[in-house]
């Protein structure tokens, strides 16, 4: 059943945005998609209108930084509550310059969600309403998650922390 | 009206209407919680809202990139505060589900129990605090008691009351204690009488009725679209609880109802609480005569290489001190892989997204917070509304700011 349902969603993806599919994968039996950054809302429209999909609830968004490939993911999960179907789409953006248009206007949710996303990982979500910072405070420079800022200061020389596994 | 009329003279010329500005927080008693919301406006009429967050921010996404699995559950407990063994209990699931650990039936039926008596807690202090911000401090003082005896058995579960910490990845640190048990079910019996004298109180009350009714509602389709989870949504009339829906820990074996509301005013989110909470006790009785079935003295999985062992065998055995070393170095092998694991928390859908690069810590984790997505409709409930009707909307949102603020 679970494996059909997930087939279901590839295919109602497929049905017009199969040149937009970089790659799909299940990961613990989670149906993941990666998909080109330009056409990420029109995708997640497709999806919430569907009449087979109704993926009208979105779960969580948030942002992934990934060093090694020098880019910022943004995840999008959706929920279908009809079909009780989950799905997980990821976009890959440049980590000098991550732009990707807003969800709000199809999600209410989203705002937040992006200022969040925006706020620890520099993603500038374009036609936003409200982008400026959340949870940190405003006149902070930095991305905080990004993973090249250290959670503790470097400078510190009172703490050794090799032996127990941390560099 | 103003502007119908001719603006002949200077003195019917229409000016421009004047606004008040009104801090209400972030320490605000109504608030309860350090957040703040600038509020426009006319008279006593709330014309917009502008909320603050963030006060107190602990970058626990962050934190959690530097830490060991079994020691990010201590930072789960300080997200909802008020139902934190069912945060714990949620992250142990994502990482029992990234390690493919099978957890044994009885164990699964007492992490029920706990979950069910931290969902009553938390719709405790919520219910009772709905009274409490319309002027009925008796509900209040009369149910604490029963939070109180819910607290004593967290403290004879794990030791700790607020910030539990309870349970380890792959089952629970130590059997329930004969006295626990005893607790328990003196809690059943106990609960229903003091319950329903709280009921009575409130539930038909005129008073209440007229004060919560129609108060903040917001409707079924904007729920949605905001992503409310938990009694928000059900009050707003749509039936999605994480515990049907995508059963964990055997939810699907219990036989309860799941209460829905129409309005998604006050009123209905507090009714859907006072329902689910006779549920729960409910459930916690079900799970009580489902764990008489099962072998009694299990209370982990076999699973030494990822669950601490009890510090007696530490110290006396030596394949226990081993594994002890193995866990607190680090030195376990955590496969690679994404989850998502979601739990029914207190209020809302409580979702653990995990990427695991086989390191020692998470390479990501982040928190699904139910009330940090909720909470963002709030200038929208209250818009047009007085301002005291803005404090019960706030608290009957169960709003937590330990949650909030991640």
């Amino acid at each position: 059943m679970e494996g059909s349902a997930q087939e279901k969603t590839i295919g109602i993806l497929k049905e017009k945005y199969e040149d937009q599919i970089l790659h799909i994968d299940t990961p613990y039996d989670f149906l993941t998609v990666s998909l080109k950054a330009e056409k990420i809302i029109e995708i997640i429209q497709h999806l919430y209108h569907h009449p087979e999909g109704k993926f009208q609830y979105l779960t969580t968004l948030c942002g992934i930084h990934y060093p090694d490939l020098q880019q910022i993911a943004v995840m999008y999960q959706l929920h279908s509550l009809t079909t009780n179907n989950r799905v997980r789409l990821k976009v890959f953006l440049p980590e000098a310059n991550p732009v990707v248009p807003t969800l709000t206007p199809v999600f209410s949710a989203a705002n937040w969600l992006e200022r969040e996303t925006y706020d620890f990982f520099g993603v500038v979500f374009e036609g936003h309403p409200n982008l400026k910072r959340i949870l940190n405070v405003e006149d902070m420079i930095i991305f905080p998650m990004r993973k090249e800022y250290p959670l503790e200061d470097q400078t510190r020389e009172d703490k050794n922390d090799s032996m127990f596994g941390r560099d | 009206m103003q502007d119908n009329q001719p603006a002949t003279d200077a003195l019917t010329t229409p000016e421009e209407k004047q606004y008040s500005y009104l801090n209400l927080g972030p320490t605000h008693p109504a608030t309860h919680g350090i957040f703040q919301n600038v509020l426009k406006m006319d008279g006593e009429i709330i014309m917009d809202a502008e909320p603050t967050v963030g006060y107190i921010h602990r970058a626990f996404e962050k934190l959690a990139e530097r830490r060991p699995f079994y020691q990010i559950t201590p930072i789960t407990d300080r997200l909802n505060y008020c139902s934190s063994p069912i945060n714990n209990m949620g992250w142990h699931m994502t990482v029992e589900k990234l390690l493919g650990i099978e957890i044994p039936k009885r164990v699964q039926y007492m992490r029920v129990i706990i979950m069910e008596l931290a969902r009553m807690a938390d719709h405790i202090i919520c219910n009772t605090i709905i009274g409490q911000d319309t002027g009925a401090t008796t509900g209040f003082l009369y149910l604490f008691q029963m939070r109180e005896r819910i607290y004593e058995i967290y403290e004879e579960i794990c030791g700790a009351r607020l910030t539990t910490n309870v349970g380890r990845i792959g089952g629970l640190e130590r059997d329930f204690s004969p006295k626990c048990w005893n607790l328990i079910e003196k809690f059943i019996v106990d609960f229903p009488i003091k319950f329903s004298e709280f009921t009575s109180l409130l539930e038909r009350n005129r008073i209440f009725m007229d004060r919560t009714i129609n108060c903040g509602p917001i409707s079924a389709e904007r729920a949605l679209n905001y992503s409310f989870s938990g009694p928000n949504l059900r009050a707003a009339g749509v039936d999605y609880d994480v515990r049907v829906m995508t059963p964990y820990s055997s939810y699907e074996e219990f036989d309860f109802v799941i209460p829905v509301g129409t309005n998604g005013d006050t009123y209905d989110r507090f009714m859907v609480r006072q329902e689910e909470m006779w549920q729960s006790l409910s459930i916690i009785k079900q799970a009580i005569e489902k764990i008489k079935k099962e072998p009694a003295g299990v209370y982990s999985a076999k699973v030494p290489e990822y669950c601490l062992p009890p510090k007696e065998e530490v110290y006396n055995d030596m394949e226990a001190l081993i594994y002890h070393f193995k866990i607190v170095m680090g030195e376990t092998e955590i496969p690679k892989g994404e989850v998502y694991h979601c739990v029914e928390g207190g209020n809302g859908e409580l979702g653990f997204y995990l990427i695991s690069d086989g390191g020692r810590t998470p390479f990501r984790l982040q928190f699904r917070r139910p009330c940090f997505i909720y909470y963002q409709a709030y200038p929208e409930m209250i818009k047009g509304s007085m301002l005291s009707d803005a404090v019960i909307t706030m608290s009957s949102m169960n709003v937590i700011a330990g949650e909030l603020d991640a």
